[in-house]
């Protein structure tokens, strides 16, 4: 074989004499630095949730709405809510995932209710009845509210159910996300709209 | 059911361990009986992940939702066909498929290598099993697709409704898949050819099928993952940049280097440490991109959902990468070039361009991938790459290497002489004059267009003229009449023409691919029932929407009569989808393909009950022929590839043959 010389150097490193171990621990060396640093970065991907999305018009003033009261009594607006952090839900009884997500937001309402963070589920292209039938045996007992036409789901870019954004007391996007919620997510999010943190 | 499958994957995991135990201290101890039970444990492997597969697909089509992949995968209401794709739609499932193709890898590797076993068989067998422990693992731990209820749902939740609207997604993942894994292949006897210092020619032609094998593959998963997303999402496209889409062409672009980089080391003895390299950064990338889709590290319309696996893959991919870029850092990186370049005019010259444009072109890919990732970690922000980046990086590496794809195969191994070549260019060269003055003419002033699609004729002519010559020289040489000559002729050197072939593919893609992305016209507009539009010399009448119950969805059909120049050209049917669990309708598109154009309609949206209507109309010219093109580069690979031909129909080679072909390659 051709290769006769080259397969002896391949078995017998010590044949190239004193430098050899530098010669080889070299370009190993350099091979764990990259990969390190490339495994640094997948980490750092890994401790990421691609759900949350930082939405173009984050850090925007929320825009207002005035929306009629799904049980009826009365109307919930944002601009009344001025001054509070605001959990803003877009769900549908339609929706397998507003099932999923149901046990970590009643959590995440537990746990904020008395530090004056309002939430407000708006139920998204949805029959009324059905919508609060569905409010009931879920126990969503927060305001819950009728969007018809959809216009303030547009307005807020909304693209499915369920999607929750977080609004801060000055009325700012400060985060949404995109599918369902998990406590330590949403939790986190309150939190950091919460003036002086929580 | 449950415990059933589990107990397979559980057996099959003690099975792999043992394989790589017994292969390694055969291996050291010089135990060739032991060798030889892990060679054979490949069969049995197999058939236990295989009884695991099958016991997945009996409780999807028998409807046992007390498992939960069959509850949130399948339903009743789901056809029979889309149950059996099931298997595939979701993590789970799709690592249970994955387990089964690296099962079966390993055990073609074993039948392969039965009688005549290279000395590096006893390595590379440990090196999959390995591999298949980690895949094993993964089912057995972090992703259970096994887990069931105590409690069995009286109905399952269905597929995604992306996943059931189109057929084409029984075979789009699997041809991925057996692309990708085949790349455990390459991997393992380049491994195992640094571990034993076997560092001579012998891997590499012990793994050159294997490699032509995935490309193929890969080469079909690409085309029918394209013409999946050309004739279902209903965007226009074939192709988004998407960071999934990224992480299949990757490797895909690194087996193409590597089939063309082993020849220069098995004639010339050169790029060795290169196709080491090759060969681990293919299937560090195919790694990757599993760990990319599953660990769900970047947003991508392909990521499964969030999924536990990711730690469990980047561990993986560091190994890897640590051992096999370590392993030829410490003991490959000396190995030296036996040849050196006698010419920048030869075929050798071409051929390490051609490494380098295709690696290149991995590089930027992948950082443009990485990217988002990269700069986030920096500088916090969101960035997003689209589809601007990777064009105006990846074009004119791309046009180099369709420069190199006809130039090449005109020049000689070694040297060529200026009057030989200059022979050999006219024809493609004046191919090409020739189709930059048509273009003139007929009133092109696209100039980066036009210089494509020049350099793809001079690549067509080059390559049909190598063809042509070859067999020409051949009838000459024994004496036949041309066209009886073709075949022995090729079947000669398979491997030369079935290149030749995949070139003359490529050019094609690459002529439809500059025709689809600079010359597509696109128009939005809504109609009312009876309205026309007019469109790129197209009359298009909307005549009203119907409704179609099936049983796993209702179908919202756009009925929009098309004229053209006054003369009827059928209808397009564009519709919606709706899926009970999907929020929003998925959209079917019409597409009127055609050999220059399609003419390619998605309904975007209906309102007032169907009395208006909104489409979205493309023109897109020259589509058909990336099809035709992919196709003839996945029947080139299969002519190269053909492992019987050689036996059965090789004519003995006379000697004047002999020297005939040095003189023509």
């Amino acid at each position: 074989m051709s290769d006769a010389s080259s397969e002896a150097t391949a078995r017998h490193p010590t044949r190239l004499g004193g430098r050899s171990a530098a010669a080889v621990w070299i370009p190993v060396g350099i091979v764990v630095l990259i990969v390190a640093l490339l495994a640094a970065l997948f980490a750092f991907g890994l401790g990421r949730n691609p759900t949350v999305v930082q939405p173009v018009d984050l850090g925007k003033m929320a825009p207002g709405f005035q929306l009629a009261r799904l049980d009826g009594t009365g109307t919930v607006s944002l601009g009344s809510m001025r001054g509070q952090v605001v959990v803003l839900n877009f769900w549908a009884s339609w929706c397998a995932d507003c099932i999923v997500e149901n046990k970590a937001l009643q959590a995440v309402f537990d746990r904020y209710r008395d530090q004056g963070v309002q939430f407000v589920g708006v139920s998204f292209e949805d029959q009324s009845g059905t919508a609060r039938g569905f409010a009931k045996q879920m126990g969503m007992h927060w305001p819950l509210a009728s969007d018809p036409g959809t216009t303030t789901a547009i307005d807020y870019g909304v693209t499915g159910v369920p999607e929750t954004f977080v609004i801060s007391p000055d009325g700012h996007i400060v985060a949404k996300t995109i599918g369902p919620v998990t406590y330590p997510e949403l939790s986190e999010q309150i939190a950091n709209a919460i003036p002086g943190g929580a | 059911m449950d415990r059933l499958g589990t107990f397979a994957l559980a057996l099959s995991l003690a099975l792999a361990a043992y394989g790589a135990t017994a292969a390694i201290i055969g291996a050291r101890r010089g135990r060739p009986m032991l060798v030889e039970s892990a060679r054979t444990t490949a069969y049995s492997l197999l058939v236990l992940v295989l009884a695991a597969n099958v016991i997945m697909e009996v409780a999807l089509l028998t409807n046992d939702f007390a498992l939960r992949y069959v509850f949130e995968n399948s339903s009743r209401a789901t056809p029979v066909f889309f149950k059996v794709l099931s298997l595939w739609s979701a993590d789970e499932g799709s690592l249970l498929l994955w387990n089964l193709v690296l099962a079966g890898y390993i055990a073609a590797v074993a039948f392969r290598f039965r009688r005549s076993r290279p000395e590096t068989l006893p390595w590379a067998l440990a090196v999959m099993y390995l591999v298949q422990v980690f895949y094993l693992i993964l089912v057995l731990g972090p992703t259970q697709p096994f887990a069931a209820y105590a409690v069995a749902p009286p109905d399952g939740r269905g597929p995604l409704p992306l996943l059931q609207n189109h057929p084409l997604m029984a075979v789009h993942p699997p041809f991925l898949y057996l692309g990708f894994i085949g790349f455990t292949v390459p991997f393992a006897f380049a491994i195992a050819a640094l571990l034993t210092g076997r560092l001579s020619d012998a891997w590499i032609r012990t793994v050159r099928r294997w490699v032509l094998a995935s490309w193929i593959f890969l080469t079909i998963g690409l085309m029918l993952g394209a013409l999946w997303s050309y004739g279902v999402l209903g965007w226009g496209g074939y192709w988004a940049w998407d960071p999934v889409e990224n992480v299949a062409l990757l490797p895909w672009l690194v087996a193409t280097a590597f089939l063309h980089s082993v020849l220069l080391q098995e004639r010339r003895g050169m790029l060795k440490v290169w196709n080491l390299s090759l060969a681990v950064g293919g299937f560090a990338l195919t790694t990757f991109g599993t760990f990319l889709t599953r660990g769900s590290i970047l947003s991508s319309v392909h990521s499964f959902a969030q999924s536990p696996v990711g730690p469990m893959y980047l561990g993986f991919l560091v190994v890897v990468l640590l051992g096999g870029f370590g392993l030829i850092a410490a003991r490959a990186w000396r190995l030296r070039s036996e040849a050196r370049f006698d010419a920048v005019l030869s075929r050798e010259a071409a051929f390490l361009g051609n490494n380098l444009c295709l690696v290149l072109i991995t590089l930027v890919v992948l950082v443009g991938t990485i990217f988002p990732l990269l700069d986030q970690a920096l500088t916090n922000r969101q960035v997003t790459v689209g589809e601007p980046y990777f064009v105006e990086t990846t074009a004119p590496v791309f046009l180099v290497l369709l420069f190199l794809m006809g130039v090449g195969p005109l020049l000689s191994w070694r040297r060529t002489t200026l009057d030989g070549l200059r022979a050999r260019v006219a024809t493609p060269a004046a191919a090409a004059a020739a189709t930059l003055v048509v273009l003139a003419v007929a009133g092109m002033r696209d100039l980066p267009a036009a210089f494509a699609f020049g350099l793809a004729a001079f690549v067509l002519a080059a390559n049909g003229q190598e063809i042509v010559r070859g067999v020409r020289a051949f009838a000459r040489a024994t004496g036949r009449r041309l066209v009886p000559a073709i075949a022995p002729a090729i079947a000669r050197d398979r491997r030369r023409y079935g290149g030749y072939v995949v070139h003359i593919g490529v050019a094609l893609a690459a002529i439809a691919i500059t025709a689809s992305s600079i010359f597509a016209l696109r128009t939005d507009v809504t109609l009312t029932r009876g309205q026309t539009a007019r469109f790129a010399g197209y009359t298009l009448r909307y005549t009203g929407e119907r409704a179609v119950q099936q049983p796993q969805r209702r179908v919202l059909i756009a009925d929009v009569v098309v004229t053209r120049g006054g003369r009827p050209a059928g209808r397009v049917t564009p519709s919606l989808n709706m899926y009970p669990s999907a929020s929003e309708p998925i959209g079917t598109p019409s597409i009127h393909y055609g050999v220059l154009k399609d003419l390619y309609t998605s309904v975007i949206a209906f309102d007032e009950n169907g009395n208006r209507a909104t489409f979205r109309f493309f023109l897109n010219p020259g589509v058909m022929w990336l099809w035709v093109g992919l196709g003839v580069m996945a029947l080139g690979g299969v002519l190269a590839a053909w492992p019987f031909g050689r036996r059965r129909g090789a004519v003995p080679a006379e000697p004047r043959v002999r020297e005939l072909a040095e003189v023509a390659g």
